[in-house]
């Protein structure tokens, strides 16, 4: 695509570089701004700024935080014995929304995957096995990471790595099964496949 | 399982081509470059999701288009079903009774053909990966969960390896990574093993059979599965050659070295049999596989034959014939390039045979 300016050119080629974005759509969108008032750009410019500059990662948890320790971490409401591993700060945001859980979560950042250059040190695994060492509170570790082979491969790591230095600690993963609500025959066969073989006893 | 209706656009030397198909025996003459296989491809696509020969889903579209579509009327358990698959702007679509399926691989073993073909000597020739090819598509056609762990087994297999590259690099070595990796692999070795072993067990009354309706001589085929994993220490020995791996940046221990020897009269085929033993080797190998999965799936395949009878002594030819004409099998399509030996082949056939000519881009009942 040609464009009457460089400027344009430069924007457009920034903008298409963010996910799910691309070079007719951050045209719109570059567009859509010169129509709007200059303030709208400056607004969006300082906040993404801000944002950059001034975010913060919780020391303990390494989730999103406006100081040291984030709110999770640092309420006294919740239940410090129990600490839930995710890949990323989405899942912890889905987790929250449940509104059933009231521990503590540690955020590794993403999964054990050497084709894709990422290994265990590239991950807050250490720092979560220093945190066990330093917080005898915790009790359970909760595996909640994705049912991808990369996700399996780094649970078992984890769990080896636990297993070996703190055999006291309780090691649980998330179940695995058939949506609620969902229809059995809708359910896709793996899934359906794994809930029967991994079934759970009935609670009356 | 019956294709009553074939028609194509832009497919490969067919720009717009219907065709209606006898229940029983279709034989497809034509001259060399008239396009019969191609028409074997058609019906082998609409099954498999893929080409038999194009390496790539582009060449199937004729030269010079821009998208191809295929649509069949298929008689199946008493119901007519209409399935349709075509590449328009690259996309692939295939769609089933005017449902499009969301992930094409749900497609593949609802609508079985069997291919036999000049080309599957190679079977018997090329490395064991062929081999495992061969039979994992038939096991994965009956058995959905394998395919599953197979293609993670190969995710993980590929992660071990760029660890191991990794490693030779300088990068420092984590015991633990190769640990979890060498687990996952070791289980899902022991895992696809025993479903491999179990089918072959399965499958070889099967394959007996066959050979021995095509040739009636004294020769005795076998099959021998074998595989590391099967052995005892497996995971020991595996775990010791983790060393060795490291150094040489590859993994060599796990199903992904597993072969399956064929063997003639307790010789290995590959050295010692003929040309015509190889063929026959192979088409026993193809009929098993009808076999296997008419009765697992209580199903009639179609079956192509694309130009078998070339090397085949006539005894052998005859036999296959009577097999065809016993009704052994469901619906049938023939092709061969020799119109004389076609008058022949009809004699030896009874039953609904219905003939074809194929001249450039068409198909014409005779």
């Amino acid at each position: 695509m040609t464009y009457p300016s460089r400027l344009i050119e430069e924007a457009v080629n920034e903008i298409s570089k963010l996910p799910g974005i691309g070079k007719k759509s951050a045209l719109r969108l570059v567009l859509h701004l010169l129509k709007e008032d200059a303030d709208v750009t400056h607004l969006l410019c300082r906040s993404l700024t801000d944002l950059r500059t001034n975010i913060r990662y919780c020391v303990i948890c390494h989730n999103i935080s406006d100081g040291e320790v984030c709110n999770i971490c640092s309420g006294t409401h919740r239940d410090h014995s129990l600490v839930c591993v995710v890949e990323d700060i989405r899942d912890v945001m889905a987790i929250e929304n449940t509104q059933q859980y009231n521990g503590l979560y540690h955020i590794l950042g993403g999964a054990i995957s050497p084709v894709q250059r990422i290994g265990p040190s590239d991950l807050n695994i250490e720092s979560l096995c220093t945190r066990i060492q330093n917080h005898n509170e915790i009790k359970e570790i909760i595996l909640a990471l994705s049912t991808t082979m990369e996700g399996d491969t780094t649970a078992f790591y984890i769990t080896k790595k636990i297993k070996e230095a703190f055999p006291h600690i309780l090691i649980s993963s998330i179940a695995r099964g058939v949506p609620l609500g969902g229809e059995l025959e809708y359910a896709d066969e793996i899934t359906l496949g794994r809930s029967i073989v991994t079934r759970a006893p009935y609670n009356v | 399982m019956i294709l009553q209706q074939l028609h194509m656009l832009n497919f490969k030397t067919y720009f717009d081509c219907k065709a209606v198909f006898s229940e029983h025996i279709n034989l497809i003459t034509g001259h060399n470059g008239a396009g019969k296989t191609n028409l074997l491809d058609a019906i082998y696509c609409l099954s498999m999701t893929k080409s038999a020969f194009a390496n790539s889903d582009s060449n199937l579209i004729s030269h010079g288009k821009n998208f191809f579509s295929l649509r069949a009327d298929f008689l199946k358990n008493d119901k007519s079903n209409v399935l349709q698959y075509d590449i328009v702007d690259g996309k692939k679509n295939i769609s089933h009774n005017k449902i499009s399926y969301s992930k094409i691989t749900d497609h593949i073993g609802e609508y079985p053909v069997v291919l036999i073909t000049p080309y599957d000597t190679d079977l018997i020739r090329d490395g064991s990966e062929e081999r495992r090819k061969f039979f994992d598509a038939i096991i994965a056609q009956t058995d959905k969960n394998y395919l599953q762990e197979l293609i993670m087994y190969n995710k993980v297999l590929k992660q071990r390896n760029v660890l191991l590259k990794w490693i030779a690099e300088g990068n420092s070595i984590d015991n633990d990574l190769i640990d979890t990796y060498n687990h996952e692999l070791i289980k899902k070795s022991k895992i696809i093993s025993a479903v491999r072993s179990k089918f072959i067990e399965q499958y070889i009354p099967f394959f007996k059979s066959c050979y021995r309706h095509i040739c009636a001589s004294t020769e005795i085929p076998d099959i021998q599965y074998s595989s590391q994993a099967l052995e005892l220490n497996f995971a020991t020995r595996f775990k010791n050659q983790t060393q060795k791996d490291i150094a040489t940046q590859r993994t060599s221990m796990g199903i992904h070295r597993d072969d399956f020897v064929f063997n003639l009269n307790d010789k290995p085929i590959k050295q010692f049999g003929s040309q015509g033993q190889q063929k026959t080797f192979v088409l026993s190998l193809k009929l098993a596989q009808y076999e296997y999965i008419k009765h697992h799936k209580h199903l009639k395949p179609l079956l192509l034959l694309d130009d078998i009878f070339d090397k085949l002594d006539d005894e052998r030819v005859l036999n296959l014939l009577s097999l065809i004409a016993q009704n052994t099998f469901g619906q049938v399509f023939i092709t061969d390039a020799r119109p004389n030996h076609n008058a022949t082949l009809v004699n030896k056939l009874s039953g609904n045979i219905r003939i074809f000519e194929v001249t450039k881009g068409n198909i014409k009942p005779v």
